[in-house]
């Protein structure tokens, strides 16, 4: 006697499970999680729309592609810097230094390179060791002092600040020469045409070409596996946003080098933090420190990396930065550079409170705080204003992710 | 479940695992545990029982390596042992599921069971860890919905089960449930109960801390009473419920009782 029907799927052999197969099914199992309160990148993508109508009916000007090439520009810096806010947010912890270590990042390079002549790869490589070190500190003094990180990096703030000051001295800016390739990268490298299209339709290939591999994989294992159909769908539709935004870009200069690095960057942390050991390890940290440290995980080395990365990642943000302004100066890090990299992780989706988060937040969030610093800027608006309103979509953003926590307690999704 | 591989080779039932003999605890002056002596057989349910302070969770930590004895000896098939550390229990084959389970609750079923012991640390494997992962839960035929819900949204037996679940990664010979049935409804509980049936089905020995005499009854072959940390008698689960108290806080705890228990042992062993 031969059974005609294919075996069931192991996942799909309980009659509770509904199969969200197809289209219909992805957009229902859409609204359910939205509704449990996981909202994703959902948040992000709305409050995008809304502020990008608001300053485009209020100033043209700002979706001009050349403005948003500017925009770019601008969120690659404190775009990094929040993609290592993301690491130690994705814990549970905080690093309210990072703005001071970008500050202290462009003054060393500043130091290094223009008053003692070092090489421009040296002046990087001893920020970035800078920053590891500062990392390891703040991690040093949470494993074995238990020093919250909320108060070692307040003191960093201003250890780092004043740190920078004395290293700027009684001149408090250098200027980086502007003929140099590290401010032509912070200012003006564009990658070729053909280079950014090529690019844009990688995602939508990666997509296809790991999709389909894992689905194979999944189905010899006998587990349900997404359609092929839907896997094409979903890699046409992101191809098609990204190809479309590159053309408008291209309308202007183009795509910044600087942009290119940093979502390599974010790309980079999303494969270590969802397909790794190590990355598994940090949400369980986040989840359950004491049940991740039962389980065999090393709970100090995690604090530890994760600390360093999110220093490194600020001193890379702020030698960019130093870039970008071709100066280093006692303003650099200063100013909202700090709390704008935090609301960034958070707008874009990472938690607060640890265990939730995505690196992909750094990118989108960054993408919102900076729309709203640029169309403000456009609108001539006062800092003072600035300030205040950035202050209010922090506050949003957090409260936001405080309901979404609350409602995924009471849906069984915490 | 049969279909499913079998683990490497299991003792043969009956054998001897697991033995203690005279072991002490002391924390400082205070002797949490004196002169302790218990066996766990393979294909065995002892169920450890005392009031509180009896001693249990001080034994149980022992056993997980959490604890070091301040005098005594383990035997583990044979060999005497000590366990210096909780992974040295875990590699020697001891797994406990702690009363807290220590779940990550933000994380779904396939990462808490490979939480630690992830296959290819540097590209994750998850078509293989959640294949193996539906494995184990089918072998303790356990009515998870879906393994990659987070653990948030499960019920209380369903956590206790992925917690079993994640100790049989590593096929242990022992495995001890610290009250696995404690705050569970009644459903949850038989759920519960019936997975320490499968387990002791596998041939493993299973050491199961309780306060509830009926789940203990339900299913231990052994039921070891703890007394301000000494041995206070071993019974069968069709004990008297009062001699069973009686053991338990010491409320008969007279010559009488001695001699009818020391009959007793004496009738087991001929």
């Amino acid at each position: 006697m031969t059974d005609q029907r294919p075996p069931t799927p192991l996942d799909r052999a309980d009659v509770r499970v509904r199969e969200d197969a197809g289209l219909g099914g992805t957009v229902r199992a859409f609204f359910d999680r939205v509704r449990s309160g996981d909202l994703g990148s959902l948040p992000v993508v709305i409050g995008l729309i809304v502020i990008w109508t608001v300053f485009t009916s209020l100033n043209p000007v700002f979706v001009t592609p050349n403005n948003l090439v500017n925009l770019l520009f601008d969120c690659s810096t404190t775009g990094i810097i929040a993609l290592g806010v993301v690491c130690v947010l994705t814990l549970g912890e905080i690093d309210l230094s990072v703005g001071s270590m970008s500050g202290l990042a462009s003054a060393i390079l500043g130091v290094l390179w223009v008053n003692q002549g070092f090489p421009v790869p040296v002046a990087v490589l001893a920020v970035l060791a800078v920053g590891a070190v500062t990392g390891s500190v703040y991690a040093m003094l949470l494993n074995r002092l238990g020093m919250p990180s909320f108060v070692s990096t307040l003191a960093g703030l201003l250890a780092l600040l004043g740190l920078q000051l004395y290293l700027l001295g009684s001149s408090g800016s250098i200027n980086l020469p502007y003929g140099s390739w590290v401010v032509a990268f912070g200012q003006l490298l564009i990658m070729p045409r053909w280079l950014s299209y090529s690019l844009s339709v990688l995602p939508g290939i990666a997509i296809l070409w790991f999709g389909i591999g894992a689905a194979a994989r999944r189905r010899a294992a006998n587990l349900s596996a997404p359609s092929t159909a839907r896997l094409v769908t979903k890699a046409a539709v992101i191809t098609l946003i990204i190809v479309l935004a590159v053309h408008y870009l291209n309308l202007g200069r183009g795509v910044p080098w600087m942009f290119g690095l940093f979502v390599a960057l974010v790309v980079a942390m999303d494969y270590a933090l969802t397909r790794t050991k190590w990355g598994r390890s940090m949400f369980a940290v986040g989840g359950n420190r004491e049940a991740a440290r039962r389980a065999g995980i090393n709970v100090r080395r995690i604090y530890m990396s994760a600390f360093m990365l999110c220093s490194m990642f600020a001193a890379l943000g702020g030698t960019l930065a130093a870039a970008r302004l071709a100066s280093s100066s006692q303003q650099a890090g200063t100013g909202d550079v700090n709390l704008n990299a935090i609301a960034a992780a958070v707008i874009g989706g990472t938690s607060l409170f640890g265990g939730r988060g995505s690196a992909y937040s750094a990118l989108l969030g960054i993408i919102v705080i900076q729309s709203i610093a640029n169309g403000l800027t456009l609108l001539n608006l006062s800092s003072s204003l600035r300030y205040m309103i950035t202050g209010a979509v922090l506050a949003i953003a957090v409260i936001v992710d405080s309901l979404a926590r609350q409602s995924r307690a009471a849906h069984g999704r915490a | 479940m049969t279909d499913t591989p079998e683990p490497p080779p299991l003792p043969p039932p009956g054998e001897l695992i697991l033995s203690l003999r005279g072991i002490s605890k002391n924390f400082g002056a205070v002797s949490a545990l004196t002169d302790i002596d218990l066996d766990v057989h393979a294909g065995e349910v002892v169920a450890l029982v005392g009031d509180n302070g009896a001693g249990k969770s001080t034994l149980v930590k022992v056993l997980a390596g959490v604890h070091q004895p301040t005098s005594g000896t383990i035997t583990f098939r044979g060999q005497p042992v000590t366990l210096p550390s909780p992974g040295a229990a875990l590699d020697l084959g001891i797994a406990t599921v702690f009363q807290d389970l220590a779940l990550c609750e933000n994380l779904d079923v396939v990462a808490n069971i490979f939480l630690g012991r992830e296959l290819d640390a540097y590209h994750l494997d998850e078509v293989a860890m959640e294949v193996k992962a539906w494995t184990l839960l089918g072998e303790l035929a356990a009515r998870i919905p879906s393994v990659r819900e987070p653990i948030a949204s499960l019920s209380g037996g369903q956590r206790q089960t992925v917690a079993i679940a994640r100790s049989l990664l590593l096929e242990p010979r022992i495995i001890m449930l610290d009250e696995p049935t404690a705050a569970l409804g009644v459903a949850q509980t038989a759920e519960v109960l019936n997975l320490i049936e499968r387990l002791r089905a596998r041939g493993l020995g299973v050491i199961m801390i309780s306060h509830n005499m009926e789940d203990v009854r339900a299913v231990a072959d052994r039921i070891v009473v703890l007394r301000l940390g000494r041995n206070n008698g071993v019974f069968t689960p069709d004990a008297s419920n009062a001699d069973l108290v009686g053991a338990i806080t010491g409320a008969t705890d007279n010559a009488v009782t001695r001699r009818a228990e020391r009959l007793r042992a004496e009738g087991q062993d001929a």
